[in-house]
């Protein structure tokens, strides 16, 4: 590429201030590289420094990957190119975490890392090894104290041993969702021929035909998980946040948002490895935890904006609420209908209503039942065992509908 | 660097304007200097937005303006390399197989490397934009239609302008290609492949811009027409609605008005013909109950209709 290494014509206070920029706007969030840092200054010497909104234009098309980035993109070029100094006083103010780049930002105060910093006790890896036997046999027996602390105890602040069972479990809680059959194929024992690998065999050795097959392969879809994390899920909602964060681990299409009385994508923030980081960020971003909730407002929300980018390629929906609605003026009914008619499966687990002789008597509930494909009752669900037990339990008729 | 493109290629983001608007392409400088740096770094051009702002359009005029070959990929599920860069030409290499067979000719490694030559590959858009003498235009369409695995793919292609064929080795580029994606967005493509392209997103055009392509594109209605039609669409867009629509939306439905000889719009005319602006049924209900009443009233408000 002509621009990777080049001898830059533009005056060095210019490329000086590229550079500049580059950091704040990395501050800010975006990922800007190196590599873009030299396409931007390639980008304003192609252009040239005589129409500010050129550079503009040129920038912006080196700089940011997505339409989201636009505003703040905007916003920044806007202040920094009429004066460097200010906007990076003004981003020290706002954001602190730009000046020193080496420092992690906002330490986790959890248990585990306490418990990592002090030095190791005896005690606590004998406890250790007494959770690791308990893990084993978890599915015949999970000890009455155990897991009377698992009910208990604040996610956030789990000890080491604590932490390592709940992981566990969240690995081992089945997806009840389906996979789907692909349209790309791989080589298989038999299916279609497949005349290319056939004939690299007969190349190799001329004397033998071994025919190679391929077929079409099957994997687990996209997920969008819809979490209610409204007042009456309070209980619940934490048990289910880890539990996505652990489908988040493990798959790599899992988008998540959450719901009560508006709607938050917190997809990013789960990617973090450590649950605990991954929680608190979470946390952060969304503002109506344990307030009302809006299903059918939050549903058409997600209708409008998101359902055309999540739920391409046969994803499913994950919805987990309980469905009590106290949304006035949405159309509960409506929104789920439409949501149905985009996603390949809904699958919803409710925490709160038993599936044996069970009354949708709520008006939400009574709306959403018609449209999903899988009704699941995780009933009293406590703890992450109890979830994984719901969902390994053999699905009884899955769909309420047909059993009315 | 490759040997340079022998197209005459625009020098400055006036001359991009300038080459589109002689294929009657209206585009803003935003974007003409986007695809002018695209041009000028040899970097592919990501396009996102709405359906219907003209993305594809875009490619295939910039063919034509530099009168040259426009290759096409069509983005769908489980794409795959046989069917957008190369495919062994099996039938062939059997017949070269029997007949080596029929001349008792044995030597194996001869045979091997005929099978394996570039006359044997059967060339498919990605490796033909990299076969040409002279820089086609390289048009990867609704690329978010494809899976992933084709994303990264695409990643040698548009990075080093080659494709490497395991069994051959590497083929580079004699002229490299101008590419164009497009993406409509109904998932994020791979930071990766974004990473290594121009991004600029299509937005839908301002009132005099969009009143000049409709124009260009539709000749033949009244000229107030033009302007209320274009201020009706504008204003729809600023509705709730599922999807808005397009500029192609636009230019369809004052077609579709000359077609039925509309002087003016009309509250019937307007219900009747709905169905070619908006695609979703729910819009089109919540249109015809009120609202276009209601749009009808600010044109009239502005004196734009009487």
């Amino acid at each position: 590429m002509n621009c990777a290494r080049g001898r830059f014509s533009i005056d060095f206070m210019i490329s000086e201030n590229i550079v500049h920029f580059a950091r704040v706007l990395r501050g800010a969030g975006l990922t800007v590289g190196p590599d873009r840092v030299l396409q931007a200054m390639a980008a304003v010497e192609a252009v040239g420094l005589d129409r500010r909104d050129d550079v503009h234009a040129a920038l912006s098309a080196v700089m940011i990957d997505r339409h989201e980035q636009q505003p703040l993109f905007d916003a920044a070029f806007a202040t920094f190119w009429r004066d460097p100094k200010l906007l990076e006083q003004l981003m020290l103010l706002l954001l602190p975490k730009i000046s020193g780049r080496g420092e992690k930002v906002q330490p986790p105060r959890s248990n585990r890392l306490q418990e990592a910093l002090s030095p190791p006790r005896l005690p606590a890896s004998a406890k250790d090894e007494r959770a690791a036997k308990d893990e084993l046999q978890f599915d015949a027996e999970f000890t009455f104290s155990e897991r009377e602390r698992l009910q208990h105890a604040d996610f956030e602040t789990m000890t080491t041993a604590e932490f390592e069972q709940a992981k566990k479990l969240a690995e081992q809680i089945p997806l009840p969702i389906a996979p789907v059959r692909r349209r790309r194929h791989e080589a298989a024992s038999r299916g279609r021929l497949d005349l290319r690998a056939t004939m690299l065999r007969m190349a190799r050795s001329p004397q033998t035909l071994t025919p190679a097959f391929t077929r079409a392969r099957s994997e687990l879809p996209t997920i969008v998980v819809l979490l209610d994390i409204s007042g009456s899920m309070d209980r619940y909602s934490r048990v289910f946040l880890h539990y996505v964060h652990g489908l988040t681990r493990r798959h790599p299409h899992v988008h998540t948002l959450t719901f009560g009385t508006r709607l938050t994508n917190i997809t990013r923030c789960l990617k973090d490895r450590d649950p605990d980081v991954a929680l608190k960020r979470a946390d952060e971003q969304v503002e109506d935890w344990k307030g009302g909730t809006r299903i059918a407002s939050c549903l058409a929300q997600f209708n409008q904006l998101w359902a055309r980018r999540l739920l391409a390629g046969n994803a499913a929906v994950l919805l987990l609420t309980d469905g009590l609605d106290r949304d006035e003026r949405g159309h509960l009914a409506e929104a789920a209908a439409h949501l149905r008619r985009m996603a390949h499966q809904i699958v919803w687990l409710n925490p709160l209503l038993r599936f044996d002789g069970f009354e949708p008597r709520a008006a939400g509930v009574r709306a959403l039942l018609p449209n999903v494909d899988r009704f699941l009752p995780v009933h009293n669900l406590a703890s992450l065992a109890d979830l994984g037990r719901a969902l390994r339990a053999p699905a009884s008729n899955n769909k309420y509908s047909a059993t009315k | 660097m490759t040997a340079a493109p022998t197209l005459p290629l625009p020098d400055s983001v006036d001359a991009v304007i300038a080459l589109l608007a002689t294929q009657s392409y209206v585009c803003d400088r935003r974007l003409a200097t986007a695809l002018y740096l695209s041009l000028k770094l040899q970097r592919p051009l990501f396009l996102e937005g709405e359906p219907g702002v003209g993305k594809t359009e875009l490619g295939k005029v910039l063919a034509q303006a530099l009168d040259t070959l426009l290759l096409r990929v069509q983005c769908y599920e489980g794409l795959d390399v046989a069917q957008t860069a190369y495919e062994w030409n099996v039938a062939r290499q059997m017949m070269e197989i029997r007949l080596a067979e029929a001349v008792h000719d044995t030597d194996r490694e001869r045979l091997v490397h005929t099978l394996y030559s570039h006359e044997m590959l059967i060339e498919r858009p990605l490796l033909a934009a990299l076969t040409q003498t002279q820089s086609p235009v390289l048009l990867i369409d609704e690329l978010d239609r494809a899976d992933e695995p084709f994303d990264a793919f695409l990643l040698e292609v548009l990075a080093e302008h080659q494709i490497t064929v395991p069994e051959l080795g590497t083929i580079r580029a004699s002229a490299p290609p101008i590419t164009i994606i497009t993406s409509n967005r109904t998932r994020e493509i791979h930071d990766a492949l974004k990473r290594r392209c121009l991004y600029h997103w299509v937005d839908f055009p301002s009132l005099e811009r969009e009143l000049e392509i409709v124009r260009l594109k539709a000749p033949g209605a009244a000229d107030r027409l033009y302007l209320q039609v274009v201020e009706f669409v504008q204003r729809m867009r600023t509705l709730d609605l599922f999807k808005a629509p397009g500029v192609a939306e636009t230019i369809d439905w004052t077609n579709a008005l000359v077609a039925l000889n509309a002087m003016r719009l009309d509250p019937t005319t307007v219900h009747d013909t709905l169905g070619v602006l908006l695609k979703y049924q729910d819009d089109i209900v919540k249109l015809q109950s009120g609202d276009t009443a209601k749009l009808l009233d600010e044109l009239r408000a502005r004196a734009l209709l009487d």
